[in-house]
């Protein structure tokens, strides 16, 4: 195997390894293992990133086994990417998730069976979807894609579910039914083209898809299944409700990780297996669902009462802007440069909404509730966190310098480039609207308290954790170029640039 | 590159830094927080000096840095940024020794004073800004900075002030920002150069420049209040005065005014501005705004909100300066943009003084006050006097190549607007300033705090007469080389050499 293989297969069984120890010794093994995990990722990470920079886009097919039986790995620029926001939103959660669920009961906290329960299940259900994160980003193959599909999903039910009240399984179980739904049309779609062209590896089936019906069936199955599964509008109904009552860390992961690789899994297929096969024209309907997305979304963020909640619907909207890639399918030109500035935009969406979301958690965990009315003055109490909440709030305005907006920048560009006027004034308009639902709380947080505060302490690392991942969605606007530079690895939209030219 | 070279980088660190660790110092440090404030002001001032001689020798200071693939982040000091620079080190400093002590004993002053900074690091980033991508970063940074200072007591009043301010520049910041990629998605970025850049763009595409030069004139006219852009400026002044002076002399107007010289002589040149027409309604748009800002100044009495629609009004005259094709009116605009900044600066520290020591706000309040504070009335005389454009304070040199541009030019009608609202001037400054030296007060004042036996704290006082001695000073030394109007004719020189 090679050493970029050997990198890869780490990548994947450093945390399900973690995850199975936490699981088996249980009790207070499990923040130690997810430690270590993250240790691994992170040079395991490195080592892949220093390989295919010197070597171009790499696969391995696992323990020597090709395809069909076989697991085959795949790692180019948009994996790798993918990944770093997976190492850099993953090792934050952890962080805080060691303070917010604390390593063991305090002396002075009376026993509670639920609370210790959720500090215990946690960790393996966290770490097994580490795992499954990885798994999706390095498959080759469109059934591994599901395996890995089905891992992150049914170990976001369970983490969604920690919280312990009537709401939280509510959600879980609707989480669970939408994304079986989801998984079902999936499994369908890859039947089909299994029955169609007898293959599974993406870029085997790059060459040989043509645009049959059983092809275009395949296509809008999966989109569909995946659709329902990255909650774009108007299928996004599980996701404020599964999103708004989780526990902090959870809804952090939730909402940058578990959406974002869903995402991936869509625009994977489309740029090797559909490449040939995808429309302009079902391109732009995703395009305009995406838009609808940004604007619904937002509005329903502003009305929001609750922060957690207005986070949530901030999700819905953002994810609109993933979608709006899709609007370039045809115009060679424009598309990459379009699609560099979706996959950058996710990246830094999800270091944004990580540290949104944390920041969140430790405000409710202060005041004790998350309405914004009762909110006044909070900016004194939890300087760091309130800071952390608005540089996340700059980067998903787009105001630069942060990650969002060269996101937005190459974005609109493109628009402007392929003349997608609608499209600009989307981008722009979803800016100008994610102001809206990030100052009331800024907004309150500067303001005068009447009465005095009932604050509870909150560690010192939960503050810290949402503070660096804000930063590190800052720190994306500064250093654009060598992100960039590492997503042309292996030329991940090659397939889609060139589609004009061989239709 | 040599350490000279960083010269742009270390004049934005200096009040970056400052400014990111007076957040973390806890509110009691008060003797800490001054040093490095007062450090960070004294080190821009010296470190300015040094560009300043070095530009006057010919250097040009260049720190660049790749931000994506061909798009640079890019950092320059040229005569023009140098002017803005120059102007707002100078009147940081005494920014903040007149918040220090205007803000004693009030609480958040750590919070206050960080974001004091981080507003100076965006302005002068937005000075030595190298092409506009550089300009647009710090101008959305010096948007978020300012906010918390605009609401900074926290109030409902000041937080909806906030939420006003935010909806301006914020929308503004929006077209600014299509504006600049539209016009990156002809030529890319290149670097600010005297004369402009889009000589060498395919005529086809001239309508587009029209609509580009439009959001970007609408992005920064925001922050520049053209009328009708200008509705947050009056109501931000319910913010502390050392703010007010910030947003209306350091900073955030200037930015504006600065960006829409920029705009017009840097990246499309004022040549090919006129060939494509736009020249004459940004022209319209400044006369308009001169004459309605100046009538609705007359009617105000609460003292702050006359004194913002009086800047809503003079500083179009930079952007009237800017729009009428030559040199003389241009040399007017570039140097008003100066002498704009420290009249405004002296009548805002007089406000600021007014409220502190007498709790006096209105302009109806103010029968007699001139024998309580003689100083700071003293002040505010010479302060209103420039603004009318009296001879021989600053105000009277700008409006002189104003009006001699405008003759240049044959725009009788422009020179008809510097009268017009000279008169204006005259009518909402000058019953001030009879009503302070020549009636008799009313009654007692609201509060009376004397220091000892100066009529309000030294450090209230000190910056104000200072800025008051620059107003006359630039007037009567205007013709030495090292004096604004000296500088700005350099800056002219060069825009005009093509």
């Amino acid at each position: 195997m090679s050493a970029s293989g050997a990198w890869m297969v780490s990548l994947v069984l450093a945390p399900l390894l973690a995850a199975s120890i936490a699981l088996v010794v249980g009790r207070r093994s499990g923040p130690y293992a997810a430690l270590a995990a993250a240790a691994a990722i992170v040079c395991s990470l490195a080592g892949l990133i220093g390989q295919l920079e010197r070597h171009g886009a790499a696969a391995s097919a696992v323990g020597g086994w090709g395809s069909p039986l076989g697991i085959q790995l795949h790692a180019d620029g948009l994996s790798v990417l993918m990944l770093l926001m997976s190492a850099l939103v993953g090792v934050g959660v952890t962080a805080y998730a060691w303070g917010y669920f604390g390593l063991a009961r305090r002396r002075d906290e009376p026993f509670n069976a639920a609370a210790s329960r959720a500090r215990e299940s946690f960790w393996p259900l966290w770490l097994f979807a580490w795992g499954g994160l990885h798994a999706l980003f390095l498959s080759g193959d469109i059934f591994n894609l599901y395996v890995a599909l089905e891992l992150l999903t049914l170990s976001a039910v369970g983490l969604i579910g920690l919280a312990n009240q009537r709401t939280a399984s509510f959600a879980a179980l609707r989480y669970l039914l939408a994304s079986l739904v989801g998984s079902l049309f999936y499994l369908l779609g890859v039947a089909l083209l299994y029955g169609e062209y007898a293959v599974l590896d993406c870029q085997r089936l790059l060459e040989l898809v043509q645009g049959t019906r059983a092809t275009t069936c395949a296509l809008a199955l999966m989109t569909l299944g995946l659709m329902l599964k990255t909650a774009l509008f108007p299928l996004h109904f599980w996701l404020p409700l599964a999103h708004g009552n989780s526990p902090a860390p959870v809804s952090a992961l939730l909402s940058s990780l578990v959406v974002t690789a869903c995402f991936y899994a869509i625009l994977r297929l489309w740029c090797t297996v559909f490449a040939n096969a995808g429309t302009p024209g079902a391109g732009m309907l995703l395009a305009l669902l995406g838009a609808a997305a940004i604007v619904y979304g937002s509005l329903q963020a502003i009305c929001q009462q609750r922060l957690k909640m207005l986070i949530a619907y901030s999700t819905v909207a953002q994810v609109g802007y993933l979608f709006l890639g899709f609007a370039f399918l045809g115009r060679s030109a424009s598309a990459v440069l379009a699609w560099q500035g979706v996959v950058y935009y996710a990246l830094s969406h999800a270091c944004a909404k990580g540290a949104m979301f944390l920041a969140a958690g430790s405000i409710m965990r202060s005041a004790g509730h998350d309405q914004l009315e009762g909110l006044a003055g909070i900016g004194k109490q939890l300087p760091v966190s309130v800071f952390a909440f608005g540089l996340a709030g700059m980067s998903l305005m787009g105001l630069p310098p942060s990650g969002g907006f060269v996101g937005k920048w190459l974005l609109l560009r493109a628009a402007l480039e392929a003349g997608l006027w609608w499209v600009a004034v989307t981008i722009l308009a979803g800016g100008l609207l994610a102001a809206g639902y990030t100052f009331p709380l800024l907004e309150r947080a500067l303001a005068n308290r009447a009465e005095p505060w009932v604050a509870r302490r909150v560690p010192r690392g939960m503050e810290l954790a949402s503070l660096v991942l804000a930063l590190c969605a800052v720190a994306l606007g500064l250093v654009a170029a060598q992100p960039l530079e590492l997503l042309e690895i292996g030329a991940p939209f090659q397939p889609l640039a060139s589609q004009e030219a061989n239709p | 590159m040599s350490w000279s070279q960083c010269l742009p980088l270390l004049v934005v660190a200096s009040s970056l830094l400052p400014g990111i660790v007076i957040f973390f110092l806890p509110e009691e440090r008060r003797s800490w927080r001054t040093t490095l404030n007062l450090s960070g002001a004294l080190g821009k001032i010296v470190l300015v000096a040094l560009m300043l001689w070095g530009v006057f020798q010919g250097e040009r200071f260049v720190v660049r840095y790749s931000l994506l693939p061909n798009v640079e982040f890019r950092l320059h000091a040229d005569p023009l940024s140098l002017l803005f620079v120059t102007l707002s080190a100078t009147l940081w400093l005494l920014t903040t020794i007149y918040a220090i002590g205007y803000l004693e004993g009030s609480p958040n002053r750590s919070r206050f004073f960080g974001f004091f900074s981080l507003c100076v690091a965006a302005t002068t980033g937005i000075a030595v800004a190298g092409n506009l991508l550089t300009f647009l970063i710090f101008y959305e940074l010096l948007t978020l900075a300012t906010y918390p200072l605009v609401v900074h007591r926290g109030t409902t009043q000041s937080l909806s002030a906030g939420r006003i301010y935010l909806a301006y520049t914020l929308a503004g910041s929006a077209a600014l920002l299509l504006g600049v990629v539209w016009l990156s998605s002809f030529v890319g970025t290149p670097e600010f150069i005297e004369g402009g850049y889009l000589d060498e763009v395919d005529p086809r595409h001239q309508g587009s420049l029209v609509r580009i030069f439009a959001l970007m004139i609408l992005g920064v006219g925001v922050k520049a209040a053209i009328v009708p852009l200008h509705g947050w400026l009056p109501s931000a002044m319910v913010a502390p005065a050392p703010v007010s002076a910030l947003l209306h002399a350091v900073a955030v107007v200037k930015a504006g005014a600065f960006g829409v010289v920029r705009i017009v002589y840097d990246v499309f040149g004022v040549e090919f501005c006129s060939t494509l027409g736009v020249t004459e309604p940004l022209a319209m748009a400044a006369a308009v705004t001169i004459v309605y800002g100046s009538i609705r100044a007359l009617y105000q009495d609460d003292l702050k909100r006359r004194l913002a629609f009086s800047t809503v009004s003079q500083v179009s005259y930079i952007i009237l300066g800017t729009a009428v094709l030559g040199p003389l009116a241009t040399l007017g605009g570039i140097v008003h943009l100066v002498h704009q900044g420290v009249m405004k600066i002296t009548l805002f520290f007089c406000a600021g003084n007014l409220a502190e020591a007498l709790g006096v706000h209105r302009v109806s309040e103010l029968n007699g006050v001139g024998r309580r504070m003689p100083w700071t009335m003293a002040a505010f005389t010479v302060g209103a006097l420039g603004m009318i454009g009296v001879p021989p304070t600053a105000g009277f040199i700008s409006k002189w190549y104003l009006a001699m541009g405008a003759s240049a030019a044959e725009e009788p009608w422009y020179i008809l607007v510097l009268v017009v609202s000279s008169v204006l001037n005259a009518c909402y400054f000058l019953p001030i300033v009879y009503a302070a030296w020549f009636k008799q007060p009313a009654g007692p004042w609201p509060v009376d705090q004397r220091a000892g036996r100066l009529e309000t704290k030294l450090s209230l006082l000190v910056p104000t007469i200072a800025t008051a001695l620059l107003v006359v000073g630039f007037g009567l030394l205007a013709s030495v080389w090292f004096s604004p109007l000296g500088w700005a004719s350099l800056i002219v020189e060069r825009e005009y050499q093509r």
